[in-house]
């Protein structure tokens, strides 16, 4: 897991470098039985693209779209996604737990 | 964060080098905490112990959330002597999430056959381990009871300072072990960080058994006992 987390880092410094914009996600806070640990990344790129974990894939499409707007503004953001959340349920992190994600753009 | 403190980072992750990334998830402030300057850190005690249980944690400060995203090397296990023992080790190191090569110059010893899912090195420790480069997150563990075989290993791995460095043996075979390495200049606080006899005292008797011993030894001194610096490698 770790090794490739580190890998997801070393791609997003690679994405930035060939000058694309790329924001990081990352896993701040668990609660409940969380599908990945605490420190988990996600990255992405201005086009969508993204590499990477955050849940067991039920939330990134919610988290790809909310780094459009923190590549857009450059503003880091927090994020909760869970079952007490409307959005997040409709995310569907159906697992039952909670998490919070924090996403930040590399500039 | 900063695309230069992401490059220092990958750059100190793939140099086998900790640190950690202090975000203040409030404000967005970043800063990046090398291992070697974690003493001299205002939050020294909290980076310690996130690096030490490496894991990345949310934590407060002066009321204000905080997140370390903590950067540990990957720890390896290197066991010298494709013999019984390590036939079981090979499996169980795997399936607790660590990295194990099995190091012996032995071609009878050393066959795929024996060792189907290891990476497995048939040739000499001092031949291997320059280019492996053994560091504070890695465990040397040796198996062959063979001076000529063992003996370079476990110099190579108390230079390194390995958080781990065991060998097998009987307290009789340990103290000639323990003659050589003086002759070589090794100090008594040098040799004193090799566990022998090898493995927890859980009175294990088959070699599955003296696995699981060596395998929670390892486990203890990498989560319980803090190691020793977090420089990484000379």
């Amino acid at each position: 897991m770790l090794a490739a987390d580190d890998d997801i880092l070393a791609r997003a410094e690679d994405w930035r470098k060939a000058g694309k914009g790329v924001a990081i996600a990352t896993v701040t806070e668990t609660w409940g039985s969380a599908p990945r640990p605490v420190g988990s990344h996600l990255v992405i790129d201005d086009e969508g693209h993204f590499l990477g974990s955050v849940s067991g894939g039920c939330v990134e499409g919610e988290v790809v779209t909310e780094a459009m707007d923190v590549i857009a503004d450059g503003k880091a953001r927090t994020f909760e996604f869970g079952v007490q959340d409307e959005t997040a349920w409709r995310a569907g992190l159906s697992c039952g737990g909670r998490i919070r994600v924090y996403v930040e753009k590399v500039v | 964060m900063r695309l230069e403190l992401l490059s220092i980072l990958n750059a100190e992750r793939a140099a086998r080098r900790a640190c950690v990334l202090v975000t203040d998830t409030e404000n967005g402030e970043q800063r990046l905490v090398k291992g070697a300057e974690i003493a001299a850190d205002p939050l020294a005690e909290q980076l310690d112990s996130a690096l030490r249980a490496g894991k990345s944690a949310t934590i407060e400060v002066a009321g204000r959330q905080v997140f370390l995203t903590v950067q540990v090397p990957p720890v390896r296990i290197v066991a010298i002597g494709a013999v019984h023992i390590t036939q079981a080790l090979a499996p169980m190191a795997r399936l607790a999430g660590f990295d194990l090569t099995i190091i012996d110059p032995r071609t009878a010893f050393a066959t795929p056959e024996r060792f189907p899912h290891g990476s497995l090195i048939a040739d000499w420790p001092q031949n291997v381990l320059p280019d492996f480069a053994p560091d504070r997150y890695t465990a040397i563990a040796c198996f062959t009871h063979d001076p000529k075989i063992d003996d370079p290993a476990l110099e190579a791995g108390l230079w390194a300072e390995c958080f781990y460095v065991g060998a097998l043996g009987s307290r009789k075979t340990h103290g000639k072990r323990v003659e050589r390495l003086k002759e070589k200049g090794f100090l008594d606080s040098q040799i004193a960080r090799i566990r022998a006899p090898i493995g927890l005292d859980i009175g294990a008797v088959s070699p599955q058994e003296i696995a699981v011993s060596v395998l929670g030894e390892i486990i203890l001194a990498l989560r319980k006992k803090p190691l020793r610096d977090y420089g990484g490698a000379a």
